[in-house]
């Protein structure tokens, strides 16, 4: 049996998906910035994906900028934020618990001579409001929380961090990292002061290489890349309209039926929660979002538990996907104040809709059998 | 400057007697197959050298760095050919040749020729005064030293004459496969390649074993290792690599045998695996990476507990090289960055924080009693159950 319980790294591409992504390299490879037919031909799958997006976020089409994936998207909102509202002010917030592609580009702004604050996060993962509040002073311009934590499933209070934020000075600007929300829960961003959001397409069954970011038309933002002038100026190179078509079409499929799929992969989690926890040693580290648990096993070592699910058919993570390759400890997994021994033994099963709970089932008994025989054998 | 024409130097075989041809064929059979992406090439041999010829366009860069790859070669003079056998024409080119190379630099030079063609009418002394003064006339960036010079510009006058100046430093070593096979056993670590590497380079044709334990190895250690023997390969030829499944094995002494004494009997069992890989397949010798009291199972005790399990002999080439050498060398070979990925190989999964350093045989054999049940059974199925993947680059 095959299960990939690792639908928070990517996810499989939806056959309406691959067909339209093969429309655009076979028949309308136009450049869309070309004046012949062609490039029209190619435009059309750019507008139309464009339209679905802005109309999910309840926003302006125009406010959409298409971006290589989630990372680009971060570092455009937060250089292209930070570079063109300098004047206003030196300090950005953030949390301790994003991930890299907001982390690193704060570190890169920091060296820049920008001042960046971390807020506090309870044991679930949960900003803390208060540090907030102490935080936010006259020389804030940014503040950025992820919506949803990719390693543990934490939500975020987007709306009071809005609201707070707002109240204290408008003119701060928000940025939200959306890619693990996505597609899982219902985000407005106008509608509750948010004024840059980031989103993925290979987390909901798109292709990889496809993101967007969405700016309010009202925020003051600098591109990252400079060049032909393609997104209105915001972000230069031919549009990768393969990606985005894909993008485009995989929202259109799933948005529709967000709740039903969320309570169909909340179903899944809770049901592995359930059955795992019964296993002795196994604690429970999951935030509320419906398509991510994380559970650690105490004795266990994440990886070779990992490898050992993997030898039966079971696609999990240890950690978050993106950063397997440099096998450290989760910076997280530490903010949110797990002990030592916890630390190296959580793992990460993420879902999606198509999940079912006999693939629970299944990966439940791997799970009794593999956790006792593996814990026989540990480093002395 | 494009060329078109390498001459190939090789020193050691010269000296091999009566072998000297052995050595040259397989030499020559090695250079083939190491240009042969490149283009169309024919080889010539003449008076104990070689000429390797590209008879359609290539990139000459890519075949020096190639070539350079080629154990038995001490040196790789790219030429200019000149076909008219006439005085005018060498210094035309002579002149062409030292202008385009060397620009205007300021440089001294000598012009040295060798009249392999008796029937060419100048003699070689004559020549090099004559072309010497050609040059001095036509480069006023140009000085005579006869002693040391910057530039040491060499001709040959054989069917065509022959020109060249600069010698570029060649792997050294004898051709692979003039000196027997022997597996390599490939942990992924930095030593292991090195030793591939330096034995390959004195003529040993190479297979490879690793030992897999899945699931406290990942496949991305596996591949790591499979990455490793290709970049080795690279110099030595293509490689049968051996992957051991050696998981219930190590499982095995970890529940018997006492947890200090872990590696020691592990490596022993690996050794037993090698030999009977190797003799299987017709190696003569094992070989190690190891290097003398770098770690605890490279004690001398450790060296002489683990060699006692079999018979072939266990060739060590790193065993008197400080860490820093052996870097030193997987880096200009190109495995030190694949190397130092942080995979666990199988190893360090269950080592003990203070493993024996000077392991008594006679107690090491007492302890391995404890898996008499059952060890022949897991030996047989990690024997039966190799996977084995032939490596090459090209």
């Amino acid at each position: 049996m095959e299960v990939y319980f690792d639908n928070a790294a990517t996810t499989r591409i939806l056959p309406e998906v691959r067909e339209i992504m093969l429309e655009t390299m076979d028949e309308e490879y136009g450049n869309p910035s070309s004046m012949h037919q062609k490039g029209v031909g190619a435009e059309r799958y750019i507008r139309y994906a464009r339209d679905v997006i802005s109309r999910q976020l309840k926003c302006e089409p125009k406010e959409i900028c298409f971006t290589s994936g989630g990372t680009e998207a971060n570092n455009l909102a937060l250089i292209g934020i930070a570079l063109a509202n300098k004047r206003a002010g030196n300090h950005i917030i953030t949390t301790g618990i994003e991930h890299a592609s907001v982390y690193n580009p704060l570190l890169y702004l920091q060296e820049l001579g920008f001042r960046i604050s971390f807020l506090n996060v309870d044991r679930g993962g949960k900003v803390d409001l208060e540090h907030l509040r102490e935080l936010l002073c006259k020389d804030t311009i940014l503040v950025s929380v992820m919506a949803v934590n990719n390693e543990i499933g934490a939500v975020e209070p987007i709306e009071e961090i809005a609201k707070m934020v707002k109240e204290y000075r408008e003119e701060i600007l928000f940025h939200v990292d959306a890619v693990q929300a996505f597609g899982k829960q219902i985000l407005y961003p106008k509608r509750i002061g948010v004024d840059a959001m980031s989103v993925s397409g290979h987390k909901l069954h798109g292709p990889k290489g496809s993101g967007a970011l969405f700016v309010g038309s009202q925020v003051k933002i600098k591109p990252i890349l400079y060049g032909g002038g393609q997104e209105k100026g915001l972000r230069s190179g031919t549009e990768n309209t393969t990606a985005i078509a894909g993008m485009g079409k995989a929202c259109e499929i799933l948005y529709p039926h967000l709740t039903e799929n969320c309570e169909r992969m909340n179903r899944v989690k809770e049901t592995l929660i359930r059955g795992a926890v019964q296993i002795e040693g196994v604690e429970n580290h999951s935030g509320e979002a419906p398509h991510i648990a994380s559970l650690s096993f105490r004795g266990v070592r994440s990886e070779v538990l990992l490898h050992a699910l993997e030898e039966r058919g079971v696609y999990v993570s240890a950690g978050s996907a993106c950063s397997s390759n440099h096998p450290a400890v989760s910076g997280v997994l530490k903010a949110i104040g797990l002990e030592a021994d916890r630390l190296e033994s959580t793992l990460r099963f993420s879902f999606c809709e198509t999940n079912t709970t006999e693939e629970v089932e299944y990966t439940v008994r791997a799970l009794e059998e593999l956790v006792p025989m593996l814990r026989r054998f540990t480093r002395k | 400057m494009e060329y078109q024409t390498f001459l190939i130097k090789y020193a050691e075989i010269g000296t091999k007697g009566k072998n000297r041809y052995v050595f040259e064929d397989v030499l020559c059979r090695q250079i083939k197959e190491h240009v042969a992406e490149l283009g169309e090439f024919s080889i010539r041999r003449e008076y104990g050298r070689i000429f390797l010829q590209a008879e359609s366009a290539c990139d000459y860069e890519d075949v020096i760095a190639e070539l350079q790859k080629v154990f038995g070669i001490v040196g790789i003079c790219p030429i200019v050919v000149e076909q008219r056998m006439e005085y005018e024409a060498i210094c035309e080119k002579a002149i062409a040749y030292m202008q385009e190379c060397y620009g205007n630099r300021k440089l001294t030079f000598k012009v040295n020729t060798r009249r392999a063609n008796k029937a060419f009418p100048i003699r070689s002394m004559e020549l090099n005064s004559e072309i010497g003064h050609a040059l001095l006339e036509a480069c006023p960036n140009l000085r005579v030293d006869v002693h040391d010079p910057d530039v040491l510009l060499q001709i040959e006058v054989r069917d065509q004459i022959y020109l060249y100046s600069a010698t570029i430093q060649g792997a050294g070593g004898l051709p692979v496969g003039t000196n027997g096979k022997a597996l390599l056993l490939l942990s992924g670590g930095i030593d292991s390649p090195v030793a591939g590497y330096m034995i390959s380079k004195r003529g040993v044709e190479l297979e490879a074993v690793y030992f897999h334990a899945p699931p406290y190895t990942s496949e991305r250690a596996k591949q790591k290792v499979v990455d490793l023997a290709r970049m080795v390969s690279g110099y030595s030829g293509a490689i049968r690599l051996h992957i051991v499944n050696f998981t219930d094995i190590q499982l095995a002494i970890y529940e018997k045998c006492p947890h200090d004494e872990l590696t020691i009997i592990m490596r022993r069992y690996m050794m037993k695996i090698a030999e009977n890989l190797a003799k299987k397949n017709n190696c003569q010798a094992l070989m190690t990476g190891e290097s003398i009291g770098q770690v605890a199972s490279q004690t001398m005790q450790s060296l002489v507990c683990t060699k006692e399990v079999g018979t072939l002999p266990v060739i060590l080439p790193c065993i008197g090289m400080d860490k820093q050498e052996i870097v030193d060398i997987s880096e200009r070979i190109g495995t030190y960055e694949t190397s130092i990925q942080p995979y666990e190989d199988c190893c360090t999964i269950f080592v003990a924080k203070h493993p024996v350093t000077k392991p008594v045989p006679e107690i090491i054999r007492r302890s391995e009693q404890n898996l008499s049940e059952g060890i022949d059974g897991l030996m047989d199925r990690a024997l039966s159950t190799v996977e084995v993947i032939d490596v090459a680059v090209r």
